[in-house]
């Protein structure tokens, strides 16, 4: 038995340890409710009033901390582009065989129609996730994954067709990451940090509130669909 | 140690991730082991909502069970180890 095979084994006992280790962390050791964080207790106070999001996470993701959410933003768009460019080389050099889709398989009438009927109501779901993500759970990170998700559907079922072209891809990708960064520079022209929340943070749970905060989740959103939606067509191996 | 209803089912639900684990290290079909990651990510997904971190939840959920999978399945089939029995019967 080579070596490798015998780290392979022990592959396997190694991750149950670490999982036994887990369980044990999480039913005895760890407290729950009383976490070492000083930042945290402030926030909870002063985040409703300071920001009017009725959801506080959003307001920590892009009120509090949106220099990190650009972070965020640039790991990912250097994620895709390195896929891309991967994958570009190598469609250069194997022609059609590479492709997912090889001649045009259908994959059943279910399937086609089940995909026709979900993606119009997963790109309403994903709009509503990003739209409003300042009041209940989700945002634009979620609602992205779902509009990605979403244009790629047909694609799946009817053999590498795609609703939009490559260059709208782009283009909504890059417009929606202007906007964020825009949107920054603003604050900073006005006087305050970049990435200050901007606007009146208006009344607590209404659609329009929060100052800036929506804007900015929109933008995350089309940029993270269009993002994920351009990597999955370059996986697929589709020139769309 | 455990005494409310949601430890249990927390129990339960670590259970299941363990053995969807095992079943992704042990299988011998990329496929099998590819959904079994993607049972795993549900699980945890709905270990979240226990918490009460639905937001994390949401992410696990749409990330780790829906686009991880269908990310891993497609780069599976880039490189040719996808073979479920329907394509293997159509392709010989």
């Amino acid at each position: 038995m080579s070596r490798e095979q015998r780290s392979l084994e022990w592959t396997p006992l190694l991750f149950s340890g670490g999982l036994a280790f887990l369980l044990f962390t999480l039913f005895i050791a760890t407290m729950f409710g009383e976490p070492p964080m000083r930042a945290g207790a402030m926030i909870q106070q002063a985040g409703g009033v300071e920001l009017g999001a009725a959801n506080l996470v959003t307001a920590v993701v892009l009120g509090y901390r949106g220099l990190d959410t650009l972070g965020e933003l640039a790991i990912l768009f250097a994620s895709a582009t390195a896929v891309g460019l991967v994958l570009s080389t190598q469609n250069g050099e194997s022609d059609k065989q590479a492709s997912v889709f090889p001649d045009k398989i259908f994959l059943g009438e279910i399937f086609e129609s089940a995909s026709r009927l979900l993606m119009p109501l997963l790109l309403l779901l994903g709009f509503y996730i990003i739209i409003h993500g300042h009041l209940t759970p989700g945002g634009g990170f979620q609602g992205g994954v779902i509009l990605a998700i979403a244009l790629f559907l047909p694609a799946l079922a009817r053999s590498g067709e795609i609703p939009l072209n490559h260059a709208t891809i782009r283009l909504v990708e890059g417009g929606a990451g202007t906007l964020f960064i825009l949107i920054g520079l603003m604050a900073l022209m006005q006087g305050e940090s970049f990435l200050q929340p901007l606007l009146q943070p208006g009344e607590i749970g209404a659609l329009f509130s929060a100052g800036s905060l929506p804007l900015l989740y929109l933008a995350v959103g089309l940029k993270v669909g269009a993002e994920l939606a351009a990597l999955l067509v370059h996986l697929s191996g589709e020139s769309a | 140690m455990v005494e409310s209803i949601e430890s249990w089912i927390a129990l339960l639900l670590v259970g299941v991730m363990l053995s969807a684990a095992l079943v992704a290290l042990l299988s011998r079909s990329h496929l099998v082991a590819v959904v079994s990651v993607s049972v795993l990510s549900l699980g945890l997904t709905l270990l979240f909502v226990l918490l009460k971190a639905p937001d994390v939840a949401m992410t696990e959920g749409v990330v780790g069970a829906g686009l991880s999978s269908l990310i891993l399945a497609l780069a599976l089939s880039r490189l040719g180890l996808l073979r479920s029995t329907k394509a293997g019967a159509t392709d010989e």
